[in-house]
């Protein structure tokens, strides 16, 4: 794998935290449904009803959109930089399927609106995949790659 | 009225991603690697994210109930076991590999970029093969149990 250095952005950052944030404050204000991209994502696919379905559906479309409404204002998409072939991204995709299904949730479901509610179950959650994701980048860069 | 607050919530989960730097894999590997070249960007998507989702939670819940509907579906499990945190260190090691989250890959499915497209697939993939481990074992359980 490569290094792709990326420039320092805290205030794109904090917007975008705070745009998410208020996604996340709608959907339970509105619809009473925790914005987790697992369990969205799981749901859309695998849906217990009709009903449950269509809003899924909509989220994502919402999701969808975000992307191309940046490419209306600004004339491009977000950047994407990927500094691991295309191996690593299928084995990636296989382990994080497999591994916030188990786990019950992702960054969103846990590390967002998990932790707003304070749930014991989405801060251990939390600390333990970013600990195991900070360890993985330093094998995969300073032991492997190093 | 319902579909239409669902899909801006959405898009402003999908503009967020985006402008945060969270669905950029090279951002994300760089936020981990503290080591090396060192990206703090995304300690701000979380913070920016909690800062409004903890209050704005508080204050929805306190409504006691949601605009089109009931009652809040939240999950109301609290045990701290093996499955959550097994699962959610295996979830690590992936995130870390790829660089891409669900959350971060599904909005940028848009963007037709062919890494998003093969991580999504997989992604897709890792849910199903889980679902039907899990449907095995919980099978296997109850047969267990009748015997």
């Amino acid at each position: 794998m490569e290094v792709i250095e990326t420039a320092f952005t805290p205030w794109a950052s904090l917007i975008g935290g705070l745009l998410i944030g208020l996604g996340t404050v709608l959907l339970m204000a509105m619809r009473g449904n925790v914005l987790g991209a697992t369990g969205i994502l799981a749901g859309f696919m695998t849906p217990s009803s009709s009903s449950d379905w269509g809003w899924r559906a909509v989220m994502i479309a919402g999701m969808l959109s975000g992307p191309i409404a940046i490419l209306l204002f600004t004339g491009g998409f977000p950047t994407i930089e990927v500094p691991v072939n295309r191996w690593m991204m299928i084995i990636g995709g296989l382990i994080v399927g497999i591994g916030v299904t188990y786990g019950s949730g992702c960054t969103s479901g846990h590390g967002v609106c998990g932790i707003s509610r304070l749930s014991p179950r989405s801060i251990t959650a939390t600390l333990t995949f970013m600990l195991t994701a900070g360890i993985t980048v330093y094998i995969l860069r300073h032991v492997i790659g190093g | 009225m319902e579909k239409l607050f669902v899909y801006i919530s959405g898009l402003l989960f999908g503009l967020g991603v985006s402008i945060g730097g969270m669905a950029n894999p090279a951002k994300v590997q760089n936020f981990f690697d503290v080591a090396g070249v060192w990206d703090p960007s995304l300690a701000f998507v979380m913070g920016g994210a909690l800062l409004v989702s903890a209050p704005g939670y508080w204050l929805v819940f306190k409504r006691g109930r949601p605009v089109f509907g009931s009652a809040f579906n939240v999950p109301t499990n609290r045990k701290l076991d093996a499955r959550l945190i097994g699962g959610s260190a295996v979830f690590g090691v992936g995130w870390g590999i790829a660089g891409f989250c669900p959350g971060a890959s599904i909005p940028v499915l848009s963007t037709l970029n062919p890494d998003v497209l093969i991580f999504t697939a997989a992604l897709i993939g890792g849910i199903l093969i889980a679902k039907g481990a899990m449907k095995i074992t919980a099978a296997r359980r109850d047969a267990m149990q009748a015997a």
